[in-house]
């Protein structure tokens, strides 16, 4: 037995941002939770308190898709992007931009689905714009980055002092 | 931690020998020479490498000593690691809602007659 699946995060490059993880579940079954609004919904959530509430994807090369988190005190946080490459069910390259725009400019997304003994692993790998993107986005993280957005920063400083 | 010496340290991790010998050094000091030797590259073009890690405040040499040793400064990887900590913390609450989702979806489902 193996323990518990961790989730790996590494900076491959200066422009790049890779999170790898494994599923116990067939590559197809795990290709589909990231192109079916429906699945997406279920798993798909911002920091604690920001549920994806909003879900449309057009999968297809050239299709746009559109997420909204809603939080219940600070409101709506709006990602769209669009799709570059499909590969059913390996590989699926596309953009992301949120509406309130921290990670200084669109980022391209790869991310590959590999099968091995009925298991799968998939790689998403960020590419962000300039490595001071890709710094900043990191330095900030995620939760700082989604408050920031709402320009809720000065409140929440007190409460993100990382000493 | 500066926003510049941030950037520096990022650059300096950039590259995939510079990686190497900071994992050899988390294994303890080592000279030029040692450091050198696992890699096909001549002592100068390590000793370029040192100097961009050095600059990058990632690792630090003894000015005294005649082999000058170099060792591992861990503060600014563990900053690095903070930031991509909390990066992760979100994915890894995102994964385990697919890892449960996934089990669902395979669960056998008991108006299947093909069981």
């Amino acid at each position: 037995m193996t323990g518990p699946a961790r989730t790996i995060v590494t900076t491959p490059s200066d422009r790049t941002v890779a999170i790898s993880r494994v599923f116990a579940a067939p590559r197809r079954l795990v290709f589909e939770a990231h192109i079916r609004p429906e699945l997406v919904l279920r798993w798909m959530w911002g920091p604690d308190g920001w549920p994806l509430v909003e879900c449309t994807i057009d999968a297809r090369v050239g299709g746009r898709f559109r997420y909204v988190w809603r939080h219940v005190e600070k409101g709506d946080m709006v990602m769209r992007g669009g799709f570059r490459e499909i590969v059913a069910p390996e590989r699926i390259v596309h953009t992301e931009l949120f509406d309130e725009d921290w990670t200084g400019g669109e980022t391209v997304v790869t991310t590959l689905f590999e099968e091995r003994d009925g298991r799968t692993s998939v790689t998403a790998t960020v590419l962000y714009a300039s490595r001071a993107a890709r710094d900043g986005a990191l330095r900030s993280g995620m939760t700082d980055g989604w408050s920031q957005a709402l320009d809720r920063l000065e409140a929440l400083l007190p409460a993100l002092d990382r000493g | 931690m500066l926003a510049a010496d941030l950037d520096a340290t990022f650059a300096a991790l950039a590259d995939p020998t510079r990686r190497a010998i900071l994992d050899r050094l988390a294994r303890g000091p080592a000279t030029v020479g040692e450091l050198a030797r696992p890699f096909t590259m001549s002592q100068p073009a390590i000793s370029r490498h040192l100097k961009v890690l050095e600059e990058a405040g990632l690792i630090a040499r003894e000015r005294d000593a005649q082999r000058r040793p170099c060792r591992l400064e861990p503060a600014p990887l563990a900053e690095i690691a903070t930031w991509l900590d909390s990066y992760r913390e979100l994915w890894e609450a995102r994964h385990r809602r697919l890892d449960a989702l996934l089990d669902a979806l395979q669960a056998p489902d008991p108006k299947d007659d093909r069981r």
